[in-house]
């Protein structure tokens, strides 16, 4: 099997996030690899044991997602590339999809890609559909377990998970999957791993070595801010007993119209 | 016709997903500036009833394409259908509601017609005829203004409870164009079905009950004696506290929630995260108990109208966004609150 994994690298979610001169800050909060796409390395490395193959990581950013690629190697994938172009700055879902279609079409007899299933930063939980259609794969997003796989007969069977319940699906290979927590724990990287994600080289791709000039991205961002600042009014309400303050909440709930 | 609005009603198995009719208000908002009336999009089989429903609820008229290749929703034959409508049509806008299914969706028609999708869209203001949109980004902890100013159509999806759900006006009656959907054989197959994990949807929720961290917090509670194990104990008292919540969330027809901290320790499944790495919801009223309330968390909820927090601890973080707060047990006041409640709405 012949797996990728697509990451991202992001501030950590405890990060005080702001806007400077118009800009996004997240101070000295580190920059991890996309929570999301931890589950991702943690099911492709599985598969890889189940089934055997490679791992190898993706991510299109900054000099910065190398860090983000590391994790993943120091977690266990096998080898890891980085999408680097000025073409990319800018970029929008539509471009990193068809950047990271592009490259995956490079690598040859891909077999399945894994995402995590959104970023927690931008939060579009787009790219995954969007990479698959450029490949012309099918797409399985929100997926919470993988039922079956047979790389002989070029099949997978998984469970989504969708607002009104799970459904499951069979599709044939290769195909894009996007996964949710519920596919299960991601693993810590042992010393081993980082002591070799510590050495790895890894290569960087440019738009013309994937075979692309110049993609435009359809989106702009015209303004980024902070929400408005919500005043700290909180009514302490307090009695003798529970029940003295269960009886005068509900009649504010009551009074405010909340209810 | 070439600044036409179209509105995507999105159903589960024929069962319209009522946040459609969200997605219509803003798609009228958008189609006043443009001097469109809107169009809805329904695709499916043995859907007619929804491009009715979708003319009552405010949309001129309907598309409706139809095939038994169309009876279970696969990401990829709807989009086919939904982009050559749109293609054909000269479309200026799209909008549709946000479900698992629709994003999907979207995403896929952005790239057949090579034009931006934006998600999650709170808000939306006219820059000529370009839709700017508002959208949360780092779970809300900022807002991010995102425009597709070239491509056509832009497509926008906008986060449930966002926009007013207009009542339906069975006076109301326009054309419904049927038209054959050019189809080919899509690569995978639906299997079956598991039913969701019950209750109220979170994203829905006009009121959301949740628990946290503190919910295991209850020494006075004797696990029963079979149950040695202290970690095995500590997550049977919690489901004690979760079935405390869980009472009071019937007695206001609320969904329930947890705090990553109760996801992780085991308490309750993942479906129920409300959060930056679960679900971010936004009800009118919102009452934590037992969350001190971690910034993640806080991102997850923070745009709920009125938040009440429970908590024993009075310098948890909760209590700087909550509205009302009660320091106290929540093993007493929980209870407490499910009577005085369920009295005053007469049940």
């Amino acid at each position: 099997m012949n797996i990728v994994v697509c990451v991202k690298q992001t501030p950590d979610t405890a990060a005080a996030v702001a806007v400077e001169n118009g800009k996004v800050t997240w101070g000295d909060a580190p920059l991890v690899l996309n929570p999301w796409d931890e589950f991702a390395v943690e099911q492709a490395l599985r598969t890889k044991e189940a089934h055997g193959g490679t791992v190898t990581a993706i991510s299109l950013g900054p000099d910065g997602a190398r860090e983000a690629l590391k994790q993943a190697l120091a977690m266990g994938c096998d080898s890891a590339v980085l999408l680097q172009d000025t073409a990319f700055d800018g970029a929008d879902t539509l471009v990193v999809a068809k950047a990271l279609a592009s490259a995956i079409c490079k690598m040859e007899s891909v077999d399945l890609v894994f995402f995590g299933r959104t970023s927690v930063d931008s939060d579009t939980g787009l790219t995954p559909a969007q990479a698959a259609r450029y490949l012309t794969w099918p797409s399985l997003t929100l997926v919470a377990a993988v039922l079956g796989l047979d790389p002989s007969a070029k099949t997978i069977e998984v469970e989504r998970m969708l607002e009104e319940g799970r459904q499951i699906v069979r599709s044939p290979l290769p195909a894009v999957v996007s996964v949710v927590k519920e596919i299960g724990e991601p693993r810590y990287p042992s010393f081993m791993g980082i002591r070799k994600a510590s050495k790895a080289e890894i290569p960087t791709w440019s738009a013309a070595d994937i075979g692309l000039t110049g993609p435009t991205a359809a989106l702009t961002w015209p303004a980024v801010e902070a929400p408005p600042k919500v005043e700290s009014r909180c009514e302490m309400i307090t009695g003798d007993t529970p029940e003295a303050i269960a009886a005068a909440l509900a009649d504010r709930l009551v009074e405010e119209k909340v209810l | 016709m070439a600044e036409r609005v179209f509105v995507y009603v999105d159903h589960y198995q024929g069962e319209e997903v009522g946040a459609s009719w969200e997605a219509l208000t803003a798609a009228r908002m958008i189609g006043e500036s443009l001097k469109s009336e809107v169009t809805a999009l329904v695709i499916g089989d043995g859907v007619r009833s929804l491009a009715e429903a979708a003319i009552q609820h405010g949309a001129k008229d309907a598309i409706l394409r139809e095939s038994p290749e169309l009876k279970e929703f696969r990401p990829e034959p709807y989009a086919d259908v939904v982009s050559q409508v749109l293609k054909e049509a000269g479309a200026a806008v799209l909008v549709l509601p946000t479900t698992g299914r629709t994003r999907e969706l979207a995403a896929l028609v952005g790239v057949d017609l090579e034009t931006g999708v934006v998600t999650d869209a709170i808000a939306v203001e006219m820059d000529g005829e370009a839709v700017v949109v508002t959208r949360p980004i780092y779970a809300g902890k900022l807002l991010s203004k995102e425009v597709c100013r070239e491509k056509r159509p832009q497509i926008l999806l906008v986060r449930t409870r966002a926009f007013e759900r207009p009542e339906p006006d069975a006076g109301r009656s326009g054309t419904i164009e049927v038209g054959v959907a050019a189809l080919e054989a899509a690569a995978t197959e639906i299997v079956g079905y598991k039913a969701a994990e019950g209750g109220v949807s979170l994203t829905d929720a006009a009121v959301i009950v949740s628990g946290g961290r503190g919910v295991s917090n209850n020494s006075r509670l004797t696990p029963p004696a079979e149950i040695t194990d202290e970690k095995e104990q500590e997550v049977w008292r919690a489901q004690q506290g979760f079935e405390l919540i869980r009472q009071l969330a019937e007695a206001l027809g609320a969904a329930v929630g947890a705090s990553r901290a109760a996801v992780d320790a085991g308490y309750v499944p993942y479906a129920y995260q409300v959060g930056q790495t679960g679900k971010v919801v936004s009800p009118d009223l919102y009452i934590a108990c037992g969350i001190s309330g971690a910034i993640q968390h806080l991102a997850g909820m923070r745009t709920s109208k009125t938040i009440v927090a429970i908590n024993r601890d009075a310098e948890a973080p909760i209590f700087k966004l909550a509205r009302f707060g009660v320091v106290g047990d929540l093993y007493d006041v929980v209870p407490a609150l499910t009577s005085a409640l369920k009295e005053r709405l007469g049940k």
